[in-house]
């Protein structure tokens, strides 16, 4: 009994400061992950700030059954879908095909400047990206309505009230900020490809575009599944700043613009509906874990080393 | 080089050219419409050939710097103390569960893991801190909700304190009856400067380009950063002058705003820090880039 009583005590001396030190981490982990966690109950709840988060009274799935019954549900669903389905593809494309142009190209100086501005647009906020928009699309003073339009002959369009033009802008802006990024990631493991394949292929007379097409796409093809993986896995997450700041919150475009998180975050902080948006946030919450579960899941039969868990 | 090869590289630099363009223009129509004349603005439009330039937007800005300084202070508060405070916590979590002998260390390590898989999106994280924490309109709401710490940060950092910090010499330091703390800071920050730098960069670069914490949890113009302001102005460009510490002057200072100069001023302001502080952070930025998606 003492003997082991010691032991304790020399493995708490031992490893005591070690606990200590993760403290501050697990109680920020605590508050800012976990609580949060439990709280996705507020969703079977009527929510009464008199009563508090834990306090209010359960009503079931009541708030499901009005989400699902708006028209909002789907369109949310079926908007952040299609729009992280368009941003992997095409996101995918733009970023290996610049990287793989980049890597060919031999002058180090050109290929430096190329990178570092590329990478602007990754660096600056969501705010700043709707204000170079906004000097693009901004109906009276825009650069589009006031030079290119009237270029080409084509009357100006009122670029914040006409939904069917977002689709198309939301991807250019998400691929124009992000496809930087993703690029300098597959140049890196373009870099990494062992020379003596292309050493070889060009001995036996093959074209670059074979090489590209036999070499450099297979042997990168372990990070292009992971991210695009990761991608899938994230689906029904939006960045809430492309789908906000963007479009400047304008009504006339939510057809086209709203997304699961920006229905929630409006009907939290604008309209005060929080049973609703909390529906959605549940339903956003659990489909996205299921996702992320099925998507390493693939990853795990196809590589079991690219896999998360 | 043959004809194939010189193709190549031709068409690799258009494209290039092209991309790049691309990337930039849109900054420097910002910047050339910051200083073009008003009244030409109302008439061609943001261009980057202006017919005459001006400087009123600027001008406007000068009369409201006190607002914008403040908002510029907020803004390096939050990411300076926000940075340090992360990578303190980041690497007080990450180097006890680099050890492989914590009891403990895996069910941990799975705690923080499972964070990065699952989460309780914003409705119960608003009610959470507003309700039980009261952080509404504080300084803690520009620097803990969301940014403080991540999963992805810690796992990052542990894994580089596991493959870089030589388990003997952490032995020996403990023989020679070092303690953990001692170790710590002795020994395993000395030799994780690069890993350091580079998480303190992309916290740093978050902080500084936070608006959603204070779009959540910001009502008071006084705590307000630059992002937030920035926002602030792009729905109500009266914002300013209608908080201006003059009040008597805010119709004034209405009446005389240069509004669509001064969007564009406004947003250079806000953008030139981070053009100017880029090409010194660069290098380490682009390193970090490939460490995250290697390990992710």
């Amino acid at each position: 009994m003492n003997h082991s009583h010691n032991r304790f005590g020399r493995k708490l001396r031992k490893f005591g400061p070690l606990y200590l030190m993760m403290i501050p981490g697990l109680i920020y982990l605590a508050i800012n992950n976990y609580l949060p966690m439990f709280g996705l109950s507020i969703a079977f709840k009527d929510i009464n700030y008199r009563k508090g988060i834990w306090g209010s009274d359960w009503i079931g799935l009541k708030n499901f059954e009005y989400l699902f019954k708006t028209s909002d549900a789907y369109l949310i669903t079926r908007n952040t879908i299609l729009y992280n389905v368009a941003f992997i593809i095409i996101g995918l494309v733009v970023a290996v095909g610049v990287a793989i142009l980049l890597n060919e190209i031999k002058n180090k100086i050109a290929s430096r400047l190329y990178q570092s501005l590329i990478i602007l647009p990754f660096l600056i906020s969501m705010v700043l990206v709707s204000y170079l928009v906004y000097a693009m699309l901004s109906i009276d003073n825009g650069f589009v309505n006031k030079t290119i339009l009237p270029a080409l002959g084509l009357d100006p369009i009122s670029w914040y009230n006409e939904p069917k033009y977002w689709p198309y802008i939301l991807v250019f802006v998400n691929v124009w900020k992000g496809a930087g990024y993703a690029c300098i990631v597959y140049l890196a493991a373009i870099i990494g490809i062992d020379p003596e394949y292309y050493e070889a292929a060009t001995l036996d007379g093959a074209s670059k575009w074979q090489q590209i097409r036999k070499i450099t796409i297979p042997l990168i093809s372990p990070v292009i599944i992971m991210l695009t993986l990761l991608g899938i896995g994230r689906i029904f997450y939006s960045d809430f700043g492309l789908f906000y700041q963007v479009p400047m919150n304008s009504g006339a475009l939510f057809d086209t613009t709203n997304v699961i998180d920006t229905y929630v975050f409006r009907g939290l902080m604008q309209l005060g509906d929080i049973g609703m948006s909390s529906a959605a946030g549940f339903y956003q919450s659990l489909v996205g874990f299921i996702l992320v579960l099925l998507s390493n899941y693939i990853v795990r039969k196809i590589n079991r080393e690219n896999a998360l868990f | 080089m043959n004809k194939e090869n010189r193709a190549w590289q031709w068409s690799a630099h258009t494209v290039l050219i092209l991309f790049s363009a691309a990337c930039v223009l849109p900054f420097l129509l910002l910047v050339i419409s910051s200083v073009t004349d008003e009244n030409a603005i109302v008439q061609n439009g943001y261009t980057f050939f202006p017919d005459k330039f001006g400087l009123q937007a600027y001008d406007y800005l000068r009369q409201q710097s006190s607002l914008i300084f403040h908002a510029y202070g907020i803004t390096v508060l939050i990411t300076v103390v926000g940075t340090t405070a992360s990578l303190l916590i980041t690497s007080l979590l990450a180097y006890p569960l680099s050890r492989r002998d914590l009891p403990g260390g895996t069910a941990l390590a799975f705690i923080l893991f499972f964070t990065l898989l699952f989460n309780g999106g914003l409705v119960p994280t608003y009610l959470i801190y507003t309700q039980l924490f009261h952080i509404k309109n504080t300084l803690l709401a520009l620097i803990v909700p969301g940014l403080l710490m991540n999963g992805f940060n810690v796992l990052l950092m542990r894994t580089f304190f596991m493959t870089t910090v030589p388990v003997p010499v952490l032995e020996s330091a403990s023989m020679d009856g070092a303690g953990e703390f001692k170790m710590y800071y002795k020994i395993v920050l000395p030799l994780s400067l690069p890993i350091l730098a580079t998480v303190g960069l992309f916290q740093g670069l978050a902080y500084w380009n936070d608006w959603n914490n204070g779009l959540i949890y910001v009502t008071d113009p006084k705590l307000f950063s630059l992002q937030n302001v920035l926002n602030r102005i792009m729905s109500d460009i009266q914002f300013l002058a209608s908080n201006s510490s003059m009040s008597s002057h805010a119709s004034d200072a209405i009446a005389k705003l240069p509004s669509e100069t001064f969007r564009m001023a406004i947003a250079v302001i806000g953008v030139i820090p981070i053009l100017i502080a880029y090409p010194f952070f660069q290098k380490y930025f682009v390193k970090g880039m490939t460490i995250g998606a290697v390990k992710g």
